[in-house]
């Protein structure tokens, strides 16, 4: 466990770098989370960790990558809707890195 | 009377040993580092304590581990004594585990035999030196000569804190796969004898967080990713929109708690959720369709695994397999079906009639759950799929054999049915089927180095060491027979083996469900003989 500094606040992150109190999350925090990995939020990240936040609202929990890639294909082209540009984005998967800077909790069970 | 320490003298020297214990077992992250893929599996040279520095995190929640009815706060005070009286309990109630601390040997056929051994070198991954670490506390405080005469009489071990790092260390770098018992002249099962120390571990409250955390979920939401109904809802109807859009047919359905359907499938939380997984739910649906099977999947039972089972610990394991029960009598079914899971078909078809039997009220037919594999290869025996296997035919397929559904198992009421029956099934829907290595598959099978508790991030540098033999083995079928596709039945070694294979340099998607190439080579619509 570990805290970082985002706009004077102390924020908690668990062993794994993932929020430990998911309304400490703001666009700071995930620029902040992101900076860490030297990755630098484009607006296709942006597009990304948004609906990600949303669906989670919803769900409470993070949608499936196909639900994802649909998305994305929907609001960014067909060209972008496919996994592999994911990965381009999120290289540690958008599963874990996405939802990481999206301030959702880290997925358990088989996957 | 004078020595006798009072209870707080008693609480704050415990406060101090799990203040320790905390410090000693504290994670760190370790990057782990793949070796080259040379197509062939060495014995290494011996790297003694090699792997003493990796080991799972710890659950702290205290909601999760009072649910659990494990200690909240740590290593309890008295942790000596809570921990002579678990294993007193595990000996007598399991007599297998006493049988195993009597009879070996150590004639040394299992040393070779571990893929974490193998993949590390560290000489206490071999399965006979992880028996011991527990054999020595069993001579010491367990047998007539260890009680008189103390450890060093009987080459035992007292109780002490470093023994408990020791065995939270290496109970977890064993994935309780089996394959050294498959060697062992005596059939010693290290995997009982893992399970039993992560019980006792968990008594004293030392709790390997990945594993628990999901039990706890499994419990209470229902399913291992903590999904809600409104969640599984919502990605099902995703599926079936899909299939429908794809395959421009508007009556393809994943049915949900429709009451009254024949048949209630039962398959990972993954299923639905991670990639590879979800694509063998298409694979799943077309079959269940173009049968003309009415099935149904359910939010209550929306869970197959059991992690209960990598404790041995029967309440957790009842609490989690009672859902599908109660979805089956509820949902009115016929005959339950499972899906591509590992431990789930151990526990489904094994442990299901001994905890909530007898099921009188299925079809009298079908008295124990079906494996998809059963249920597809049956249908393509009788010809009720129609199939293109050029559909896959920028394949070459091979088999990673899983370890629960080899050793522990087997398919259809036929001898060998784990290997044969999907193997069939793989053979049916494609054109060229290679198997890897013999040595490597069916009951000599290697595990996919994460399976029972590890597939935790936090594990990821005995991941990645413990891949090593089954990624050696693909990579010779690759060079020797061009095989470019892995094909699966469990949901762990499919997360597993879609980290190792970039981790290894190859790619990602040539590991798969058996029922994602199903799923390809099925010709929809056109319905011949049934």
């Amino acid at each position: 466990m570990r805290t970082i500094e985002c706009a004077g606040k102390k924020i908690e992150l668990d062993e794994d770098g993932y929020l430990t109190n998911l309304n400490d999350w703001s666009d700071d925090v995930a620029k902040l989370l992101s900076k860490e990995d030297n990755l630098d939020l484009t607006d296709a990240h942006w597009e990304v960790i948004n609906f990600l936040r949303s669906y989670y609202q919803q769900y409470q929990i993070a949608p499936m990558i196909k639900i994802l890639v649909k998305e994305i294909k929907k609001t960014m082209g067909a060209d972008k809707g496919n996994t592999k540009y994911l990965y381009q984005l999120f290289p540690d998967g958008p599963a874990k890195q996405a939802c990481r800077y999206a301030g959702l909790p880290k997925p358990t069970g088989c996957v | 009377m004078a020595d006798e320490k009072t209870a707080d003298e008693q609480h704050s020297e415990g406060s101090e040993a799990n203040a320790r214990m905390q410090e000693l077992l504290k994670f760190t992250k370790i990057k782990p580092k793949a070796v080259e893929l040379t197509g062939k599996i060495k014995v290494p040279d011996l790297k003694p304590n090699s792997m003493l520095e990796v080991k799972p995190q710890l659950l702290t929640v205290k909601e999760m581990l009072e649910h659990l009815g494990y200690p909240a706060d740590g290593l309890v005070p008295n942790w000596k004594e809570v921990f002579l009286k678990k294993m007193d309990e595990i000996l007598k109630k399991y007599r297998s585990v006493r049988l195993y601390m009597d009879i070996c040997v150590k004639c040394g056929a299992c040393v070779d035999k571990c893929h974490y051994f193998l993949g590390t070198g560290d000489p206490l991954n071999m399965p006979v030196a992880r028996q011991e670490l527990m054999r020595k506390v069993y001579r010491r405080y367990f047998t007539l000569p260890g009680k008189l005469f103390g450890s060093r009489f009987v080459n035992g071990a007292d109780l002490s804190e470093e023994l408990l790092v020791m065995w939270y260390t290496y109970y977890y770098q064993c994935s309780e796969c089996r394959r050294c018992s498959v060697f062992c002249p005596y059939g010693i099962d290290t995997a009982e004898i893992t399970m039993a120390a992560r019980e006792i571990l968990n008594s004293v409250g030392l709790v390997q967080k990945y594993m628990h955390e999901i039990i706890f979920k499994a419990q209470t939401i229902g399913n291992n990713l903590g999904m809600q109904s409104s969640a599984i809802v919502n990605a099902l109807e995703f599926v079936q929109d899909d299939l429908q859009e794809q395959l421009e047919m508007d009556d393809i359905r994943i049915p949900v708690d429709e009451v009254g359907a024949d048949v209630l499938f039962v398959t990972p939380s993954a299923d639905f959720f991670a990639s590879p997984h979800i694509e063998s739910l298409y694979g799943y649906a077309k079959v269940f369709h173009q049968a003309g099977i009415s099935w149904t999947m359910s939010t209550h039972a929306s869970e197959g695994g059991n992690f209960g089972l990598f404790i041995h610990n029967y309440e957790h394991m009842k609490k989690i397999n009672k859902r599908i029960w109660e979805a089956a009598r509820d949902l009115k079914v016929k005959r339950v079906v499972g899906g591509e899971c590992g431990h789930m078909w151990r526990v489904l078809c094994n442990y299901s009639n001994t905890m909530w039997g007898p099921f009188d009220y299925l079809d009298p037919n079908y008295k124990r759950p079906q494996h998809i594999c059963e249920l597809t290869l049956d249908l393509l025996k009788r010809g009720a799929l129609k199939i293109d296997k050029s559909a896959n035919e920028e394949f070459t397929v091979t088999m990673h054999d899983s370890c629960q559904v080899s050793r522990a198992m087997e398919m259809g009421g036929m001898p060998d049915g784990q290997y044969e029956i999907p193997r069939a099934v793989i053979r049916g829907v494609c054109h060229k089927f290679v198997d890897m290595p013999a040595e490597t598959i069916r009951e000599r099978t290697f595990c996919c180095g994460a399976g029972q508790g590890l597939l935790g991030d936090d594990m990821l540098p005995t991941r990645v060491k413990g891949a090593m033999p089954r990624m050696q083995a693909y990579y010779r079928a690759k060079q020797e027979s061009g095989v470019n596709f892995v094909a699966l039945i469990c949901a762990i070694c499919k997360a597993q083996l879609s980290k190792m294979f970039p981790t290894y340099g190859l790619p990602m998607e040539e590991v798969g469900g058996v029922h994602q190439l199903v799923g390809r080579a099925i010709v929809l619509g056109a319905k011949e003989g049934v």
